[in-house]
């Protein structure tokens, strides 16, 4: 009994930070099958009859293009910073060479820059490329700005694994292409889930580049289709709910799917990071 | 400009001949990470600095050269001061309210109470939102009229705290930190969960034997286990209030009258919509030259600590 008693103000704590961290995702659920006038008498009521009119109004205006906008630049973004920063990371970790420790460091202090130190500069290269206002465009950027952690990770991942493996390849007369490839690539799964799972919550949910780097609604991705929507339907609340739970929800969807393997991913990515 | 620096490898490796075969494969392996990044980082920082220097609009060609004018021009403007104030405000307001909060969230996963898989999973969601998502949720949260919280305060019979929260200039800084926040606190909750994780079971084990009560263990085992993560979390917070930029933006533009203007959004302001690229590129050179001396006190600081324990 005293032992219950104990427990109680833990629990009291455990619920209010429930509460606080949980709703807002709750009311923004709730509000987003409300009618427009239902919200405008009672705003924070239950909602009487689960209307789906706000998610209609969505897919008549296409919202589900942003969607696919940031599954394109996203897959495309990751995928390349996976090889490259793998292929950058493989002499960094396993040979040794003079302006290893330099290159490694240049790299590494990417992670302290502020974006908005190469805002401008990128910003007349795009143009000048020829790539404003495409999702080509914002790949480039996305890459460059992922491979700091990236590399770090993989990095520190690769020095763990055991010298004696390649050594006897070497022997064999492999290449380094080949080793890489065939030996060590194959060993960095844990690493390449860390990586994958940091980057795509980062470039899904980019802001900056992709507000200053396209400018139609084509070429949206789902942080600006959302500010969008926000300003053109400021009025009708239960639509811009709605837009927000479906903007949230891949993420949170894959989130409650593979929760444990997310969460020691960020936790990895940034302990080394 | 990465150009060059390949040259360099080049040249460096040549000298000890006998390791010519690795070389090459060095450079190809490094080449593309360091051709994006050198493109898109390196230079994009050498070319602000160079931009910084110009009166230029950056919608027409013409760019006047006039030296180091915009950074004297920097000096003398209150609202760029303003805004270093500001992110001084969010760095010092973040260290001390997420990680602490992420550490507590953190410990009351270990902590003995049912339902916890529920109490995790809640938890860490803040997270995954998109800043810009956060940010117009919080508006509606913090609306003056029929907002979450004002509702929530009229309830539990707090009317006279109800207030246009982000509309006023003396609460709108707080109401964006508690924002930042909410967002940021179970990230680092994740960071602290990681390393608790790790803690033998052992150190514990021989602290009860002792008789260790529960402040004890934590003071004595958790805490020092934590210190390395902590000293990572705090350079991740600071670094990343420096920079902060997007739910700003959303939530208030800065506004009102400057009163949550940070050196990004100000930044952003001048350089696209008054078109005063030369001058936003100062401002920006500014917040890397900030970034950076920041980045080098708490490594120094962190080697003295290092050094202290040993």
């Amino acid at each position: 009994m005293t032992k219950l008693v104990k427990k109680i103000p833990l629990y009291l704590l455990a619920i209010l930070i429930l509460v606080i961290t949980g709703l807002p995702f709750f009311i923004m659920f709730l509000t987003s099958f409300k009618g427009q006038m239902e919200f405008m008498t009672s705003p924070w009521s239950w909602p009487e009859n689960f209307s789906l009119d706000s998610y209609k109004l969505l897919i008549e205006l296409e919202f589900f293009g942003y969607f696919w906008n940031s599954m394109i630049v996203s897959v495309i973004s990751v995928v390349i910073v996976i090889f490259i920063a793998a292929m950058a990371s493989y002499p960094l970790a396993r040979l040794t060479f003079r302006l290893n420790r330099p290159i490694f460091i240049i790299f590494m202090v990417g992670m302290m820059i502020p974006i908005h130190t190469t805002l401008v500069p990128i910003f007349t290269l795009t143009n000048d490329l020829g790539l404003y206002d495409s999702l080509l465009g914002l790949v480039g950027p996305y890459i460059a700005f992922a491979l700091p952690i990236s590399v770090v990770i993989f990095t520190q991942f690769m020095r763990d694994i055991p010298k004696e493996l390649e050594e006897s390849a070497k022997i064999d007369g492999c290449s380094h292409i080949r080793l890489f490839w065939n030996i060590i690539f194959p060993l960095l799964t844990p690493a390449v889930a860390t990586v994958s799972i940091y980057n795509f919550i980062q470039i899904w949910n980019e802001f900056i580049f992709a507000l200053t780097l396209t400018s139609s609604s084509q070429t949206a991705t789902l942080p600006i289709g959302l500010r969008e929507f926000y300003g053109e339907f400021s009025v009708n609340i239960p639509g811009i709910m709605a837009a927000l739970t479906l903007g949230s929800l891949p993420l949170l969807l894959v989130y409650f799917v593979a929760q444990e393997k997310i969460v020691a991913g960020l936790a990895a990515g940034s302990v080394k990071g | 400009m990465e150009r060059t620096d390949d040259l360099k490898i080049v040249k460096v490796k040549n000298v000890p001949k006998r390791k010519n075969k690795d070389t090459w494969a060095i450079i190809g392996f490094i080449a593309p990470a360091f051709l994006i990044y050198g493109v898109y980082v390196i230079y994009s920082i050498f070319m602000t600095f160079y931009y910084s220097l110009f009166d230029w609009t950056g919608i027409d060609s013409n760019m006047v050269f006039i030296g180091l004018e915009n950074y004297i021009a920097l000096f003398r403007d209150g609202v760029f001061w303003t805004s270093i104030q500001n992110n001084f405000l969010l760095v010092i307001a973040s260290l001390f309210t997420q990680l602490p909060i992420g550490l507590i969230m953190a410990l009351l996963l270990f902590s003995p109470i049912k339902g916890m898989r529920l109490f995790r999973s809640v938890y860490f969601m803040p997270f995954l939102m998109s800043t810009v998502a956060i940010g117009i949720l919080f508006i509606f949260i913090y609306e003056g009229n029929y907002g979450l919280l004002n509702s929530v305060l009229g309830v539990i019979g707090l009317e006279s705290l109800q207030t246009a929260w982000i509309g006023k200039e003396s609460t709108a800084i707080w109401a964006v930190i508690a924002t930042v926040c909410w967002q940021f606190a179970p990230f680092y909750m994740i960071l602290f969960r990681a390393t608790i994780v790790g803690i033998p079971e052992e150190l514990y084990e021989a602290a009860d034997i002792d008789g260790a009560t529960g402040w004890q263990r934590f003071k004595n085992i958790t805490l020092p286990l934590l210190m390395p993560i902590i000293v990572t979390s705090a350079i991740l917070s600071v670094i990343g209030s420096l920079k902060y930029f997007d739910l700003i933006y959303v939530m208030t533009g800065g506004g009102p009258n400057n009163s949550t203007e940070l050196m990004a959004t100000y930044m952003y302001k001048q350089t696209f919509t008054n078109f005063n690229m030369g001058y936003g590129s100062s401002i920006s050179f500014a917040m890397f030259i900030i970034a950076f001396i920041v980045t080098l006190f708490i490594l120094f600081g962190d080697k003295q600590r290092k050094g202290n324990d040993s």
